[in-house]
């Protein structure tokens, strides 16, 4: 079966962002940039299927600027045989990231659509519920264990409180959590063989979705400082500080 | 202009984070009606009944909803939905599983996470781990929105007296199934909604270790939370773990044991009112953001401290 997974370009998960002066958004200049982490897991995700031989084809999907390819090209070298990047310098937000996987999967007829469950950027936690919903498909979300067997999927998922395991048609989408696997590291000659495999580059006009955002940011502000605090000696003094000063004991 | 509420509960009681929602619902303003979708869901609809500021009470009560799977929840919600101006559920797991599917089937966008109501379509949300907080302006007709439990405080769960209606649409998608699910048990108070929470990193050593944690916890009243490093090591099960990836607490008092105070731990407790720190590393990110750092082994200071509190 053919799986799809969608990757994120995102500022690298060990940058500490600094919000930029004019209150427009963070600063993304000259900053380092990566596949995000969920996204990574995602593609891990989809290699082991390939690897057990549940999964034949893996098509990768990037929704951005040019510079996207860099992370498509970096999922080919994890195992995915081809990408697709949908360019466009404007801001994508998820619904009409949706709309487009959406597109991309009436082509491509996948069973298994894979997401990470949300982008670390701009934290929503939405696209891949939001395109399982446009297509109709079951949805496995925050997915910790993911089986593949005649012709369904069963999921495990994280929830508050515990796991829930559900069982779903296919073709579905699954989001992952952190522990439903370990990224492996692209080796060099599988990077140098990544760079020759068929990267279609579109627009979002080639599926006639409109990409207008649906939500203005209107400012982007550091949240509030918390007073630096204060190093205590012993046990006895942090227990007086926090009956008698703080009061909360 | 009327707002729907979709409760969290389990059948026989509405869980914490539900009240926190109706607080957000009357900083917006407007009727307030409570959705509780649902099996055998009666006592949980008399519980929604008595919230405070709720005005109806809407009781989806069908074995489509027994699980709340978000297939067969989000086309009700969406149905329901289009004769309100503003759509919330609570940011548990739950919420943010069904909550997006409801916007997509409006086609609208989904607000994520607000931590405060600015005006009927304007709200605060943290982005980038917390990092860095945006003012949005939603511009459909239809606002879909999860909300942050720490960022309201919850109205009172009795003194109203709300009507309640029953609704007939059964919406069953038919594209999954339930299989099992398995449930950490714990006497101690929830996670997110505990005034005082104890947590430990990978300071801790092993999961075993952790039981002097939960000694001092259990003499506080206090959950117990661990950080990410702690969850991945396999000391705690991962239900514990606050962070970005994990809950979001924000209690009177938040103790970090052993915890060096990764970006991602720091967006899920930040927001506590008193942060105390023990680690043995003065350099520790974390004595940062604590207002009482205590430096040192804490297998010797956390034995202490339980003495004396």
């Amino acid at each position: 079966m053919k799986a799809i997974v969608a990757v994120k370009r995102v500022v690298d998960y060990n940058v500490k962002v600094r919000v930029k002066a004019d209150k427009t958004g963070v600063e993304l200049a000259n900053v380092k940039m990566a596949i995000n982490p969920f996204c990574e897991i995602a593609v891990e995700e989809a290699v082991r299927l390939k690897e057990k031989g549940i999964v034949t084809e893996i098509v990768v999907v990037s929704i951005g600027p040019k510079e996207a390819q860099e992370q498509i090209r970096t999922a080919m070298a994890l195992g995915a045989d081809r990408g697709i990047l949908v360019e466009t310098g404007a801001e994508v937000q998820p619904l009409a990231v949706a709309k487009l996987l959406k597109a991309i999967c009436d082509q491509e007829q996948p069973q298994l659509v894979i997401l990470g469950k949300q982008a670390i950027d701009d934290d929503n936690n939405q696209t891949g519920q939001m395109l399982a919903a446009l297509a109709g498909y079951a949805q496995g979300t925050f997915a910790s264990v993911v089986k593949v067997e005649g012709g369904k999927a069963s999921v495990t998922r994280e929830i508050d409180g515990g796991f829930q395991t559900v069982e779903l048609n296919l073709p579905a989408v699954v989001t992952t959590d952190l522990r439903l696997n370990e990224p492996r590291y692209a080796a060099l000659p599988n990077i140098m063989k990544a760079k020759k495999k068929p990267l279609d580059v579109k627009t979002p006009a080639d599926f006639g979705v409109d990409v207008t955002p649906r939500v203005k940011t209107l400012k982007v502000e550091p949240p509030a400082e918390r007073s630096a605090g204060i190093k205590v000696k012993t046990v006895e003094e942090l227990v007086a500080k926090l009956k008698n000063e703080a009061k909360v004991i | 202009m009327a707002v729907l509420v979709y409760a969290e509960h389990d059948n026989s009681s509405i869980k914490g984070a539900t009240l926190n929602t109706v607080a957000a619902a009357q900083a917006i303003g407007g009727d307030i009606h409570v959705l509780v979708a649902g099996s055998n869901c009666q006592a949980a609809a008399a519980a929604a009944a008595q919230i405070a500021g709720v005005s109806k009470v809407l009781v989806a009560d069908n074995a489509a909803y027994t699980n709340q799977l978000a297939e067969n929840v989000s086309l009700l919600v969406a149905d329901l939905g289009k004769a309100y101006s503003h759509i919330l559920a609570p940011a548990t797991t739950n919420g943010k599983n069904f909550a997006p599917r409801v916007a997509a089937l409006l086609d609208v966008a989904q607000i994520s996470e607000i931590t405060k109501v600015i005006s009927a379509d304007t709200f605060e949300r943290p982005i980038y781990a917390g990092n860095a907080i945006a003012t949005v302006q939603a511009l459909d007709a239809i606002k879909v929105l999860t909300v942050r439990a720490t960022g309201f405080d919850a109205v009172a769960a009795t003194g109203g007296s709300a009507a309640v209606e029953a609704v007939a649409t059964v919406t069953d998608a038919g594209t999954s199934k339930f299989v099992a699910e398995e449930l950490a048990k714990s006497d101690r108070p929830e996670l997110t909604a505990a005034k005082i929470v104890v947590s430990g990193g990978r300071g801790m050593g092993n999961g075993d270790n952790f039981k002097i944690l939960y000694s001092l916890a259990d003499k506080l009243g206090a959950a117990v939370g661990a950080s990410r490093a702690a969850v991945d090591a396999g000391f705690v099960p991962n239900d514990m773990q606050v962070g970005q990836t994990g809950k979001i607490v924000a209690p009177q008092l938040y103790v970090a044991v052993g915890i060096s105070g990764a970006i991602q731990h720091l967006a899920g407790m930040k927001d506590s009112k008193v942060i105390v720190a023990i680690n043995k590393d003065p350099e520790a990110p974390i004595f940062q953001v604590a207002d009482y750092g205590l430096v040192g082994d804490l297998f010797d200071l956390v034995p202490q401290l339980e003495k004396l509190v």
